[in-house]
């Protein structure tokens, strides 16, 4: 058999063997195998889609926490301010309604201890007064009955009456 | 420069042992040319090893319709020295040395002969594992949900061969319409690389030397042409029988000749690429296994210190083969993909 010369024989059993291999693969097993790696190949494609997709959302939920985080932290800032104003504010003015308060009763007590010492005042006048006249009754009483010494007595008492009204 | 030394040791070797023959004139000479054809070239019989002088070998179905009819028989009843059956026998010499002729009126003639031969039987097998690989990788497929399946074992190497070739070649030579021909592309790759690992195994059922053989690579190098032209589109025709360049160039049509041309020394070179490729591998490895018969009437030192060298060299040759089948696959599907590509241009 030459070395350079293609023989039939194997030439046919050649074609007729690979042939056969040929369509059973192309029929049989291609399809299957290609179809599943190109299968395969896009679900991952569409997997690592959905993961970067996934990871771009976390990355915006953490960045909105974030945010809201930050957010909370300047209005508890914030409120704290206020109340630490609203307290001041509140003491301030108890403070003041305090010493309103304290004033007005000293000022009322005061006004009562003048009227007090007023009504003692003047009961006491009017006391000192009758015992004065009665005393000045029962000194009358031995001295008057002399008609001058009542007259001028008269002159006194309207003097006074003058220059009490 | 290693395959250089090979090859100037080898031929060296072809050249200095019929004279060593003739020198010694003791037993049988030892012929490395004749062993190494003897082994690469096609044969009736697959034969395994000889014990004491006596072969072994396993016969092989022969199909031959002479000028009486079809005759179907094993080989082994034709295959030892001078035995004829049924009119036909193995011819010494002549132009048929080595092939089934019967006599017809005196006249040596060759009769359709559809024998399986080694080569055939060693190409069928390489196609059955071949087959058998790839059916077991689609089975695995198929039983499982594709989607959620990462195949293991021989699926994942046969997927990730598959995709080598597939991304690798196919796709970006071929171009869009790369799934029409992935058939034919992968089934040629695979049986040209199972052929190629299949020869290197020294021992039955492998050896058959099938990818080194003229007719296997003929007919890939033939599908390969169909595939092109037949599948080509018009604007390849209109390249080849009207291409784009000067009236006088096609007005005497020397452009369109030198086309068709080109549509057979593609293929052309295909075929003796892989053929030359795989019969230069084998012959090497062959030649230097022949360094140790060939020094055994030498004497002691030096038959044993060169089959050390034999050895060295045949394991190293076995590695660069093992690269050989790989790459030689690779560029015959790769070439196969171009040209599919280019005939498939718009």
């Amino acid at each position: 058999m030459g070395l350079l010369t293609p023989s039939g024989g194997l030439l046919f059993w050649m074609t007729l063997a690979f042939a056969v291999v040929f369509f059973v693969l192309a029929k049989f097993a291609f399809p299957a195998i290609l179809g599943s790696v190109r299968k395969r190949e896009q679900y991952i494609d569409t997997q690592l889609d959905a993961a970067k997709a996934a990871e771009a959302r976390i990355a915006g939920i953490q960045a909105e926490g974030e945010r809201l985080i930050a957010q909370a932290e300047r209005q508890k800032v914030e409120i704290l301010k206020e109340a630490a104003a609203g307290r001041d504010q509140i003491l301030a003015e108890a403070k003041e309604k305090a010493g309103e308060e304290a004033a007005r009763i000293v000022a009322e007590a005061k006004q009562q201890a003048e009227q007090e010492k007023e009504a003692i005042l003047a009961s006491a006048r009017g006391e000192v007064a009758m015992i004065a006249v009665q005393m000045a009754t029962k000194v009358l009483r031995g001295q008057l009955d002399e008609k001058q010494a009542q007259q001028s007595l008269q002159e006194i008492f309207a003097d006074e009456a003058a220059q009490n009204s | 420069m290693n395959r250089a030394l090979i090859y100037i040791l080898s031929l060296l070797l072809a050249l200095a042992s019929p004279a060593k023959a003739l020198a010694s004139g003791a037993e049988e000479a030892f012929s490395p040319k004749e062993m190494v054809m003897e082994h690469l070239m096609d044969s009736y019989i697959w034969e395994i090893t000889s014990v004491k002088g006596h072969e072994i070998a396993v016969p092989l179905p022969v199909i031959v319709r002479s000028s009486t009819g079809w005759h179907v028989f094993m080989s082994d009843k034709i295959c030892h020295e001078g035995a004829s059956y049924e009119g036909l026998y193995i011819a010494k010499e002549g132009k048929y040395k080595n092939k089934i002729v019967e006599d017809v009126a005196g006249v040596q003639k060759r009769p359709l002969d559809l024998s399986l031969t080694k080569t055939a039987c060693g190409a069928i097998l390489a196609l059955l594992v071949v087959m058998v690989l790839f059916l077991v990788t689609a089975r695995a497929y198929k039983k499982r949900d594709e989607v959620d399946y990462c195949p293991k074992g021989l699926a994942g190497i046969m997927e990730w061969q598959i995709d080598s070739i597939m991304n690798g070649i196919i796709k970006p030579c071929v171009g869009e319409n790369y799934l029409k021909f992935a058939p034919y592309l992968l089934t040629a790759f695979f049986f040209i690389f199972v052929a190629n690992l299949l020869g290197l195994i020294p021992f039955f059922p492998g050896g058959a030397n099938v990818t080194g053989n003229i007719t296997v690579t003929f007919f890939m190098a033939f599908a390969t042409m169909l595939a092109v032209n037949l599948f080509g589109s018009k604007h390849y025709y209109k390249d080849i029988f009207w291409p784009d360049v000067p009236i006088f160039l096609k007005a005497i049509p020397i452009m369109p000749l030198i086309e068709i041309i080109g549509i057979f020394t593609k293929p052309f070179a295909l075929m003796m690429r892989l053929f030359a490729n795989i019969f230069a591998g084998h012959s090497i490895i062959l030649s230097i296994c022949s360094i140790i018969f060939v020094t055994a009437h030498m004497g002691v030192a030096l038959n044993s210190s060169m089959t050390a060298v034999s050895v060295f060299f045949m394991i190293f040759m076995n590695f660069l083969e093992l690269l050989v089948a790989y790459i030689q696959a690779y560029v015959f599907t790769m070439l196969s993909a171009v040209f599919i590509g280019l005939a498939q241009e718009h």
